[in-house]
């Protein structure tokens, strides 16, 4: 295999022509140390930080999030709390207008039921007056009525002993 | 260019792609003359500064279309290294990274016709494979003395087995340089080299041309796919080795 090295045909596989190798190593070792450089130095050392700063945002953004949902959880039970608070508190207003209205109306029951009864025994009274009264009516009426009835008889009418007869017919 | 042959007007010089030229005339090839090969790696250099410096200026929280493929890039080849190397690789990421995106975009770079491919040649791919087998051989010595010598000797064999298997790992670790670049070189090579024998029949073949043509776009579309692929399979299998260096025991 000729491989001549300044040909302008070379004989062969260009790749075997050894005369370039050393043209073509210097170059790639130039390539690599810059490439090296450019990234190590810079490329790198930047992506990594944009990288790791866009996780830090987004953990934090998660954090965030979760203080958040922590706060409407903890809102939800206050407002919870509050309106179980305000419904115990009507509840115990209702109870005590209740009670209060029961006392008046106990109350007013209890002095209506008084004054009931004070006027049932004046008029218990009343005609227990009354039915005094009757009674001695009845009986000066069944006085006059017998000494009447004695003397139409043709008798004279002893009082003493018509009253004395009258109240024992009385007495049953 | 060269002179007609017995095959009539099928002139095909698939190998002329690879040749290294002077870049401003003449003919002498001295270590320092800027030839096709600094012009090539130059433009590499150009895009991964384009890539990872200027696309990410921007620093964005929310990154813009090219800081997206950096940060790709760069989560790609750290996951890997930290996966197949380990947690006590990652301090090396930035060499693998180097050499990755260089890969990555010497072999793109060689896809654009009439361009010239670096990674296709094996001074190229060896100096890189030899710089990966000394770097990794010298820190497995530095780190691991002579335990680096455990990566041999496999304890979970039978012990009858173990001098040949030693043998075999020895030459299998000597070989890995060899495999190591003319895999990435014979794969760009070959791809090109084919498109550049199917261009040739199209110049010839007239309206039947079409064949060769989706032949081309075939073979190019699958050098695409093998440009990053090799790229991939550099690196990876330099951060086996680098874990091999670091952890030699099995």
């Amino acid at each position: 295999m000729a491989t001549d090295t300044n040909a302008a045909e070379p004989v062969g596989m260009p790749q075997l022509d050894f005369s370039t190798f050393p043209n073509q190593i210097f170059w790639l070792v130039v390539t690599l140390v810059v490439i090296y450089f450019v990234l190590s130095r810079i490329a790198l050392p930047r992506i990594a930080a944009v990288l790791a700063e866009r996780q830090g945002t987004i953990s934090n953004d998660i954090t965030a999030a979760e203080e958040l949902k922590l706060k409407a959880q903890e809102a939800e039970r206050a407002y919870e709390k509050a309106l179980a608070d305000a419904r115990a508190e009507a509840q115990r207003i209702v109870a005590e207008t209740r009670a209060e209205i029961k006392a008046d109306l106990d109350a007013a029951t209890a002095r209506a039921d008084a004054e009931i009864a004070a006027r049932a025994a004046e008029a218990e009274k009343q005609i227990a007056e009354i039915r005094e009264n009757a009674m001695e009516s009845v009986t000066l009426v069944a006085r006059a009525t017998a000494a009447e009835l004695v003397s139409a008889l043709g008798f004279q009418a002893d009082g003493a002993a018509v009253d004395t007869a009258v109240a024992s017919k009385l007495k049953g | 260019m060269a002179s007609d042959q017995a095959t009539g007007g099928l002139q095909i010089h698939p190998m002329d792609q690879f040749i290294v030229k002077p870049l401003f005339g003449g003919d002498a090839i001295h270590w320092y003359t800027p030839t096709n090969v600094t012009l090539w790696m130059a433009l590499a250099v150009v895009c991964v500064v384009l890539l990872l410096v200027i696309g990410t200026r921007g620093r964005a929280l929310v990154p813009s279309r090219v800081q997206s493929v950096a940060e790709l890039a760069y989560g790609f080849v750290y996951k890997m290294v930290e996966d197949v190397a380990g947690k006590d690789g990652v301090k090396y990421f930035p060499y693998i990274m180097t050499l990755f995106i260089f890969i990555v975009f010497a072999n793109f770079l060689g896809l654009i016709p009439m361009a010239f491919t670096t990674t296709s040649h094996i001074a190229v791919t060896a100096t890189m494979a030899l710089a990966v087998f000394f770097f990794v051989t010298i820190l497995g010595v530095v780190k691991n003395g002579v335990g680096f010598l455990s990566l041999f000797w496999i304890s979970a064999a039978p012990l009858a087995l173990r001098p040949i298997l030693a043998l075999i790992e020895v030459i299998s670790y000597f070989v890995r340089p060899v495999s190591h670049s003319i895999r990435l070189a014979g794969n760009m090579m070959a791809g090109h080299a084919v498109i550049k024998v199917f261009a040739g029949f199209a110049g010839v073949l007239g309206v039947g041309a079409i064949f060769p043509l989706a032949a081309i776009t075939a073979v190019y579309a699958l050098e695409v796919l093998v440009s990053f692929i090799q790229a991939y399979v550099f690196a990876i299998l330099t951060c086996v080795y680098l874990r091999d260096a670091l952890h030699p025991h099995h």
